[in-house]
């Protein structure tokens, strides 16, 4: 069975005739995980809709009645004033500028590698799954110094860098996403690509596929759900890093959006209402993209099953 | 290293850089690019004599920035300087202090004064300023002198503003329950018992974040002990197993019963607020955290009295005072412009036009013109008046590299449990031994 | 799905044999894997082994080598003697490995497998299940402090145990504050990990689940036979990422109080001494290589025998 009539036939099989089982009334046991479901639900999204309650209290009546309390002022006067005092678009433009390629740039890389080292068999491959897998496992702080002491060494052009070097660049903060988060995708790509059954390669192999060809237009369109299940997870640690930020960018009006939320918090005072309600606006981009992939891995393509 | 003479980086000079790197580029060649790397990260003084000086600020929350751009348009009307500034919010800017001074830093940033200033000195990552002092030297007591110096005897550091540590209350609360300020270890013991059968907790003490706690510690270890015997203890980190600590940790244990409960797990905002509630009587604290609780119909509530007495020899002779100030980088692009910023900004004149947003400092050059002050700004003057030694904060006193990784974890373990104070001792003691045998 | 397996898995050895590869191919898949390789070991590796150098120097992080001292094993001797924190930061990293394997890993499966059902509303489950991921640590640490502040928190006062005689001291006891930290993580890791199995469960066919329970086995029974062998790598990626999270856990105990009274974890004992104006960096590197070591300790072996198993096989 190839490629293109295993996935052509599971989708038009779904799509024509679904499954008749899916559709029935309510059973006691689904109505049971329903039940379980949604409590666990309203427990895990208690803190946040909390948080959010706050966020919409200033902050001089929490600091006199307390934070578990009714009363005083509602408005949205903390999202105002965060959007206004910590120039939020600014900051939201710096972290698309290097969110988005380390993102695209790190799946990029990682697929590459990934298929290498699980579609083939190279007497290296366990080296290099090691070397990837591996490199995650030292937090950001360790490495730093000596990173610190590359990045101040390493010239860049000046189009690239006011600094002349990596350090305080764009290109030098998304560099070391992709060097630092490439490992953990390469590690859990390689895993998901071992599902994906070899005789659809081989296929492609068979009718003259190039290597390229066989990891762009046969291998990478069936790991759609794991990319976007990546996608989402690193969207989010690229987005919400503040470390690589904090230390390789000097400037701090090239930071990304996690200094803007540090930019309203004061030497000692913090109003956290405030840093609240900024949170929840620097949320929104991290929300928009797990909804917008997370059809990719609720309904994508169904593979490695061998139907029949 | 320093031959070698960059463009100025500002964002102004953006395409003569460019073209000087490209040239560099194309002469060096990939093989040299290394050296070529080692010398332009450290740039010296820009050749034409620019207008422009650059300033690493450390206030990026909207407060102190906005007194900051009043403070440096004023700069540009009286020195003919624009200043660049480069906004980073103030835990960021602390936290990557080593790095950012060895990458490029502004010409001008701001720091504080203490070990903390003279260890940058020591390390040579800081121009002295000596020059400038000459022109300034006029309008600061000896006190600032000799806090603004290296260990070398240059002057590195520029004082800007200051406040102190003190023992704080609502004086409302106080008027209505009929409590006297003490001024000895007894009297206030007593008042903290008065408070306690009163249902107040009697001192609002809160130290989730560790910091706080070393404010108490020193007043203790300076009354007891003495400035002296205190600024060696810092300095030298000899001393921890002696006997005149050990006194220290044995007075703070008269004092635990009376803090608020649950006080490891709460933050100085928590606390200051029990004191803005009503439900505490005292907190030792510093006026810059404790008056940015206490604002607006609050600010004249807020009342203080120096640390008690504890020791005769040596009275209330010590005040915790942490000044802030401005340093200079290594290598300024525009040194005469860094210098000239400078002398401005130690000025009485451009001191008061930024506190004018800030009640919660005081102005480190003479001259100020007091009346402008609030009430709690004139009692911090004459409670910093009355002192014969300003001391910093424990954490500007001593190494970094002992003050938060050894001893905020180690006065945590003692207020956790206080019996084990002689073992936290020693062992605070091994770890101040090996800190200090490597650290220079 | 034996068959299916068998397949798969015996197709390397296959290759072995039969494969040539053109010399487009073979400079295509050089490309492909050099690269990345490179950028990892100049940008990750590199500074890592520097790392690991610098724990036997005494330095302040401040010039070049010749502004290092060497101190021998000095730095561990340290650590192992009169370091108070070390022990407790070890004790803490275990215990939350521990915790994100009994807790979050299970727990994750669970509702991933629940929620791959065609259920009514699954999206809206996992995306709040999910919600916790995505938060920035600001507000994260803001909404420990919310609901688990001793005096403010929302825990104490629903509980009644605010008030100056009975309060619970969640943040600030040093036996208990680590078990109100596990929670806010748990709650993080468990959407987390049912994202990577959602994913995984992909690779599972409906077809033979449902031709399982028309062969009359339960619920359990077919997961068991059916889903978890195919989600075997997912659960290598499963158990890799736990041990990861746990030992380099971090930011919600630094944003509580920096990782000291009870929360001291190896990560913050790093930052404390290698972070900020501390320069103690070979201390802080030696922390570093000790933690390094125990990571590799806990994973290379797992992924050394699995990996192996597979090309094998």
């Amino acid at each position: 069975m190839t490629a293109a009539t295993f996935t052509g036939s599971r989708t038009a099989a779904e799509a024509a005739a679904p499954n008749p089982n899916r559709r029935r009334r309510l059973r006691p046991a689904r109505a049971f995980l329903h039940v379980f479901l949604i409590a666990t639900c309203i427990v895990w999204i208690a803190p946040v809709l909390y948080a959010l309650y706050t966020s919409l209290r200033p902050y001089a009546d929490t600091a006199k009645h307390g934070y578990v309390s009714v009363g005083g002022h509602y408005n949205l006067s903390n999202y105002t004033t965060a959007w206004n005092e910590a120039d939020l678009p600014l900051y939201f433009k710096n972290s698309a500028i290097i969110t988005i390629p380390a993102l695209l740039i790190t799946l990029w890389l990682a697929s590459m590698v990934a298929f290498v080292v699980a579609r083939h068999s190279f007497k290296f491959n366990l080296a290099m799954l090691m070397i990837f897998t591996a490199g995650n496992l030292l937090p950001q702080q360790a490495i730093i110094t000596p990173l610190y002491k590359l990045y101040i060494t390493i010239p860049l052009p000046g189009w690239l860098s006011d600094s002349g070097h990596l350090d305080d660049s764009f290109f030098g903060l998304i560099l070391i996403h992709v060097a630092f988060q490439t490992g953990f995708c390469v590690f859990v790509l390689s895993n998901f690509m071992r599902t994906i059954p070899h005789e659809i390669t081989e296929a492609a192999r068979v009718d003259g596929a190039s290597e390229w060809r066989q990891y762009w237009q046969v291998v990478l369109p069936l790991c759609r759900p794991a990319l976007a299940a990546l996608a989402t997870l690193e969207f989010t640690w690229i987005y919400n890093d503040f470390f690589w930020a904090t230390v390789l960018m000097q400037t701090g009006s090239n930071r990304p959006i996690t200094a803007a939320l540090n930019n309203l918090t004061g030497q000692f005072f913090t109003d956290n209402n405030l840093i609240s309600a900024a949170s929840m606006i620097v949320a929104i981009p991290t929300l928009v993209v797990f909804f917008a992939l997370q059809k990719q891995f609720v309904s994508g393509l169904t593979l490695g099953a061998n139907k029949g | 290293m320093t031959t070698f003479h960059s463009a100025s980086s500002s964002s102004t000079h953006g395409l003569a850089r460019r073209t000087v790197l490209k040239g560099a580029f194309a002469a060096a060649g990939v093989a040299a690019l290394p050296t070529l790397a080692a010398c332009s990260s450290s740039k010296s003084g820009g050749g034409e004599a620019s207008t422009v000086v650059s300033f690493g600020s450390n206030a990026a929350v909207p407060e102190p920035k906005g007194a900051y751009q009043t403070l440096f348009a004023a700069a540009k009307k009286s020195t003919g300087l624009t200043i660049d500034v480069n906004w980073v919010d103030h835990n960021t800017f602390q936290q990557n202090i080593t790095t950012y001074l060895q990458g490029n830093p502004q010409d001008v940033f701001n720091w504080f004064a203490g070990e903390r200033m003279q260890y940058f000195a020591g390390q040579g990552l800081v121009s002295n300023v000596n020059d400038v002092w000459d022109k300034i030297g006029g309008s600061y007591t000896d006190a600032m002198k000799a806090q603004s110096k290296g260990s070398d005897g240059n002057y590195y550091f520029v004082p800007f503003d200051y406040y102190p540590w003190a023992v704080f209350y609502s004086k409302s609360l106080w008027a209505s329950k009929g409590y006297q300020e003490p001024t000895n270890w007894d009297d206030f013991i007593t008042l903290a018992k008065k408070m306690k059968s009163d249902n107040l907790i009697p001192l609002a003490f809160t130290d989730k974040d560790g910091w706080p706690a070393m404010g108490t510690f020193d007043y203790l270890n300076m009354r007891i002990n003495g400035y002296q015997f205190h600024i060696d203890l810092m300095r030298t980190g000899q001393g921890w197993a002696s006997s005149q600590v050990a006194a220290v940790f044995d007075q703070w244990k008269q004092l635990i019963p009376y803090y608020s409960p649950g006080f490891l797990g709460l933050t100085w905002q928590e606390g200051a607020n029990q004191i803005l509630n009503k439900q505490a009587g005292m907190m030792v604290l510093g006026l810059d955290q404790i008056g940015t609780i206490f604002t607006g119909s609050n600010a004249d509530d807020l009342g203080f009295f120096a640390f008690p007495e504890i020791n005769s020899t040596y009275g209330q002779d010590s005040v915790e005072a942490p000044i802030d100030g401005f340093m200079v980088a290594k290598s300024p692009k525009n040194s005469a412009g860094a210098g000239k910023l400078l002398e401005y900004l130690g000025t009485a004149a451009a001191q008061q036009l930024w506190l004018g947003s800030n009640p919660a400092d005081i102005a480190t050059a003479s001259g100020v013109d007091t009346s402008k002050y609030t009430k709690p700004q004139t009692a911090a003057i004459s409670l910093i008046n009355s002192a014969k030694h300003l001391s910093q904060f424990m954490d500007r006193d001593t190494l970094p590299s002992f003050a938060d990784p050894v001893m905020l974890p180690a006065i945590q373990k003692f207020l956790n449990s206080p019996s084990d104070a002689a073992s936290i001792l020693k062992n605070v003691d091994a770890q101040a031994k090996t800190i200090w045998a490597t650290n220079g | 799905m034996n068959h299916l397996a068998s397949i798969t898995l015996s197709q390397p050895g296959r290759n072995r044999r039969l494969r040539r590869y053109t010399k487009r191919d073979r400079a295509a898949l050089t490309l492909m894997g050099g690269v990345p390789l490179l950028l990892s070991l100049a940008f990750v590796w590199l500074p890592a082994l520097a790392t690991v150098a610098l724990s036997f120097f005494n330095w302040t992080g401040i010039g070049g080598f010749s502004d290092m001292k060497p101190a021998g094993v000095n730095n561990y001797r340290i650590i192992f003697s009169i370091y108070p924190e070390f022990p407790p930061a070890i004790e803490h990293n275990l215990l939350w490995l521990l915790v994100f394997f009994v807790i979050p890993a299970p727990f994750g499966l669970f509702l991933a497998h629940q929620l791959n059902k065609q259920l009514r509303g699954s999206r809206i489950y996992q995306s709040i299940l999910f919600l916790p991921v995505v938060l920035s640590l600001a507000l994260v640490g803001f909404m420990t402090e919310l609901v688990f502040s001793p005096t403010q928190g929302l825990v104490n006062n629903l509980t009644g145990h605010a008030g100056q005689h009975n309060l619970i001291d969640w943040l600030g006891n040093p036996s208990l504050n680590i078990w109100a930290v596990l929670i806010m993580a748990c709650w993080r890791q468990t959407g987390y990990v049912m994202i990577l199995f959602l994913a995984g469960l992909k690779s599972v066919d409906p077809s033979l689940q449902e031709a399982a329970s028309l062969d009359g086995a339960n619920e359990w029974q077919s997961f068991r036979h059916v889903v978890w062998p195919a989600l075997r790598p997912i659960n290598i990626v499963v158990v890799v990422v736990t041990v990861i999270e746990s030992l380099r856990a971090f930011d919600i105990v630094y944003i509580i109080n920096q990782g000291t009274n009870g929360l001291e974890l190896l990560s913050t004992l790093i930052t404390a001494n290698i972070i900020g104006e501390t320069s103690r960096i070979g201390f802080g590197s030696a922390l570093a290589t000790i933690l390094l070591v125990i990571s590799l300790a806990f994973v290379l072996p797992y992924v050394y025998t699995t990996f192996r198993k597979d090309t094998r096989s």
